[in-house]
């Protein structure tokens, strides 16, 4: 029977169907890992860092073996374009790819890097000697003529850059973003190659400070014009710092190397460094026990919670502060929290150490203040040593007193119905359930318990349809402005809790106007002051602490003063 | 021989993947054309009601932590035409959905859908699909050894074996197979999907479910095909029981594994978040989360259209897949299951 013609075509033809099929299902297996990645593995079973392309043909490789430092950040970084990218896992990448005028060295000061001397006029002009020698990853020389065209680029409205705000200290800058002046009315101008002029809207003493950050590094014209995807790949990426990029898996790895045409690089000890992509706090821990990478902490992997204190004890893991401040937020249009008297008890009436020993338990430092320890004032000191957060002090008795006063000059005979709102996490959860917990016990209230996903949140909270709400700020930049101004100012877009003061206003405004950086943060200090002090305007918590784990041998890699990784000086012994 | 009825008559070894031509060509073709006329309006549906939906949840793609000056919000919005009314831009999205353009993504810039896709899609599709041959291989075996054995000892262990893979939870199973066997014993890598040896753990948290799943189908069907006369005709004629199995028995129990296999793979080739997450590999799980809460809108369109053209595919070869393989089932007038 199939010897007949019939039969004969039949079988071939489903031979042929079922071959097909087949053919389908692993042509996609193979084209689709290969489609746009450089160096995803053909074949299963063969490991990607074999196929890779690599940018970086091994060139003078030093004798012995290669210093490799491998990390985890949490997840894909979501641009490598200076003048795009708002994230910690963007920052920690791009400090190794790119250099600026300054850099933030690990102890919170702001280091000139190519910029090699400069001067300040008293008319707010900054004029800066640009390094000479510095090569971009496609053989350009890094000129002046490189931050013109990067800064006026973050500026332009087209680029839709949400740092562009960054750059506001900049003559004419917001007037340009807003699309009301043209480019060359900016206050950025390259005089020659390697001169750069800068003039300043006011006198801004910290400009400096800010320098460091991502938004004032340069990009090349040549790879970025009329390329608006250059940063995504790794063949298009054109970069100027210690480190340039040799492989770029996305979602899985990023592999960088020594850059052996960076102006310093003797100070720069690692040969390689591997960035795994893990988002899972687990993953990271299993991967640092099984020697797979060489440190969790500051924003690059993290120590899953409920391990931290084990670690602490066994002497694994280290805890340092970090520029950031977890705070409720009082919305100040609200009945009763217009009332300095009731948000001063809520705030008097709850036990910080008790909820950071036995809720947080990362060793976090109790706050009575906004702005953080770890964040510089001047001489060099920290602005929390010269002006200690002694706003106030835990008191329950004084709290109900108080609480007692509020509620009968308002009109209420009892609390009224009052909502804790949060965004959805285990963690605020925990603390937000402690600090209900605290205030029925000290004071006889009961608060509502209200989550939301994140996005919403900001939205409701922006809108002020809440009555306490939870808060964190993190320092953009290490200067106290960065919180006081930011929470407290009242035209501020991020003061939440619309609290307007136009003493502290006052004080800020001039607080800006000055030239003189210790003066300056003398009037912030009052600020703060008046504001939490006198006025009780957030409910501060604590302060933020990152726990690090690094394997030994590693030095000169640690936390910086923001709590994100700061690696490029580090070695391996 | 020939029956009236329907599903009395078995199928003959030889009629796997045969297709009498006269039957069966003309009703096919027919039968292609209404599936993919159905595939299409269905995908219509689909991006009507997902863009809606977007669109309707509280939070835009624009939102971040720090405040933004109005300028700026401005300038983002403009620049990802989310200025324009809603009707416009539902219009721009159909238009460039016929080019294949599935957008560019608002949280990643510059990234274009179709990157993050076609970059992730490959590791979800080389696990999915060693997963998938895993599921059937073992739940065909755990299958066929209840059935064999059916109510006796083996029977039993081969039912609860299946009952605790469904009922550990892929996000408690997966942490644990990489503690276990990854960190405290170093016999596989914690993460990544560099070597083969990666593939191990991945699989069995992916594939838990579905060998339990496949394993009592099969139990259940291949229980009752064995009471059948024509088993009982090919003991008596002495035919070995492996090959019982492996011609008759299995055969006529396939039916209801392919269906569900339809549904299986393509949930599968897009990947598991929780395992992808834990197990630190590169595919697209995530996004179909990620995208949401980022409200990124170009992420969350794609994903959700490319997933269901996926599925209908499947669906649609599931449904050729019933004629190769039982002849019964070849007239087409008839609704198949």
């Amino acid at each position: 029977m199939l010897n007949s013609p019939k039969m004969k075509w039949r079988s071939i033809l489903s031979a042929v169907l079922t071959i097909a099929l087949a053919g389908t299902l692993l042509a996609a297996c193979t084209s689709g890992g290969n489609k746009n990645s450089n160096d995803a593995p053909t074949p299963v079973g063969n490991s990607p860092g074999t196929n890779t392309q690599s940018n970086d043909g091994g060139n003078g490789e030093p004798t012995g073996e290669p210093k490799e430092f491998r990390f985890t950040i949490g997840g894909e970084p979501s641009s490598l374009d200076p003048n795009l990218f708002t994230d910690s896992q963007s920052y920690i990448v791009g400090i190794g790819l790119y250099e600026g005028l300054f850099r933030l060295s690990a102890d919170g000061t702001s280091q000139p890097a190519l910029a090699e001397s400069y001067e300040v006029s008293p008319d707010n002009t900054y004029t800066f000697k640009v390094r000479q020698g510095a090569k971009w990853t496609n053989g350009d020389p890094v000129t002046a003529h490189d931050f013109e065209y990067s800064w006026k680029r973050i500026l332009a409205p087209e680029t839709a850059a949400d740092y562009a705000y960054m750059l506001y200290y900049l003559e004419n800058a917001e007037t340009y973003n807003a699309g009301e002046a043209t480019a060359d009315q900016v206050g950025v101008k390259a005089l020659d190659d390697y001169t750069l002029e800068v003039k300043l809207q006011n006198p801004t003493p910290y400009f400096v400070d800010i320098l460091a950050h991502q938004s004032y590094w340069p990009v090349n014209k040549n790879a970025v014009e009329g390329k608006p995807d250059w940063a995504t790949d790794i063949s298009t990426l054109v970069t100027n710092g210690p480190f340039r990029m040799t492989e770029w898996q996305h979602g899985g790895k990023i592999v960088l190397t020594k850059n052996p045409e960076y102006y310093n690089a003797d100070k720069i000890h690692f040969d390689k460094v591997t960035i795994l992509l893990v988002e899972d706090n687990s993953t990271v821990l299993n991967l640092y026990q099984t020697d797979k990478i060489d440190w969790i902490g500051a924003q690059a992997g993290a120590v899953p919670t409920d391990q931290v204190q084990q670690l602490i004890q066994s002497g694994e893991a280290v805890v340092q502060p970090v520029a950031s401040t977890y705070y409720y937020l009082f919305n100040t249009t609200k009945k009763p929290f217009n009332n300095v008297k009731i948000r001063k008890a809520l705030s008097m009436a709850i036990n910080r150490q008790a909820i950071i020993d036995n809720v947080t338990k990362a060793n976090q430092q109790p706050a009575y203040g906004l702005v953080p320890p770890s964040v510089k004032g001047a001489d060099g000191k920290t602005f929390r040593e010269l002006y200690p957060d002694n706003y106030f002090e835990e008191n329950i008795e004084e709290a109900k007193r108080l609480l007692a006063e509020g509620l009968q000059e308002e009109g209420y005979s009892r609390f009224p119905e009052t909502t804790l709102l949060y965004n959805t996490s285990d963690g605020h959860k925990a603390i937000a359930e402690a600090i209900v917990d605290q205030w029925r016990q000290a004071l006889g209230i009961e608060v509502k318990l209200a989550n939301m996903e994140f996005s919403t949140f900001l939205e409701v909270r922006s809108a002020q349809q809440f009555d306490i709400a939870r808060s964190g700020w993190g320092a953009d930049f290490n200067h106290a402005v960065n919180f006081v101004y930011d929470l407290l100012h009242s035209t501020s877009g991020n003061n939440d809790g619309r609290y307007k003061n136009m003493q502290v206003d006052d004080l800020i405004n001039s607080a800006l106007a000055t030239s003189n950086d210790k003066e300056a943060i003398d009037k912030l200090a009052q600020a703060e002051r008046i504001a939490i002090a006198e006025d009780m305007e957030v409910l501060p918590i604590y302060y933020y602490t990152t726990v690090m784990m690094v394997k030994p041998g590693f030095v000169n890699v640690a936390s910086d003063f923001g709590g994100q990784l700061s690696w490029i000086y580090g070695d391996k012994q | 021989m020939m029956q009236k009825g329907i599903y009395t008559r078995y199928i003959y070894p030889f009629e796997f993947f045969t297709i009498p031509k006269r039957v069966v060509m003309v009703p096919m073709i027919r039968f292609i054309v209404q599936k993919l006329v159905f595939m299409i309006v269905s995908l219509y549906v689909l991006v009507t009601a997902t863009f809606v939906l977007m669109n309707a949840v509280p939070g835009s793609p624009l939102q971040r932590e720090k405040a933004t000056t109005p300028q700026i919000q401005a300038n983002l919005e403009a620049h990802y035409g989310l200025d324009k009314p809603l009707i416009q831009q539902y219009g721009i999205y159909l238009k460039n959905l016929l080019k294949f353009d599935l957008g560019i993504s608002m949280k990643k810039r510059f990234y274009s859908v179709n990157k993050i896709i076609a970059d992730s899609f490959g590791y979800s599709l080389r696990l999915g699909i060693v997963s998938v041959i895993t599921s059937v291989v073992a739940g065909c075996v755990l299958g066929i050894i209840a059935a064999l054995h059916h109510r006796k000892f083996l029977d039993h262990l081969a039912m609860v074996l299946a009952v605790i893979g469904l009922a550990i939870p892929s996000m408690v199973m997966a942490p644990l197979l990489q503690y276990l066997l990854a960190v405290k014993i170093r016999l596989f890598s914690v993460a990544g999907l560099d070597s083969p040896l990666d593939y191990v753990l991945p699989t069995i948290a992916l594939s838990s479910v579905s060998i339990a799943y496949i394993a009592r189908l099969i139990r259940t069907t291949m229980t009752e095909v064995l009471h059948a006369d024509f088993i009982r005709t090919a003991k008596a004629k002495g035919l070995p029981g492996h090959l019982i199995v492996w011609r008759h028995a299995l055969r006529n129990s396939m039916l209801p594994v392919v269906t569900y296999l339809g549904y299986l793979i393509a949930g599968v080739i897009t990947g598991s978040v929780v395992i992808e997450v834990i197990f630190a590999i590169p595919g697209m799980g995530k996004f179909f989360v990620q995208s949401v809460v980022d409200r990124d809108y170009p992420l969350i369109m794609g994903i959700t259209v490319f997933y269901a053209v996926l599925l209908m595919v499947c669906r649609f070869l599931a449904d050729i897949a019933y004629a190769l393989v039982d002849p019964r089932l070849r007239n087409f007038k008839k609704k198949v299951a």
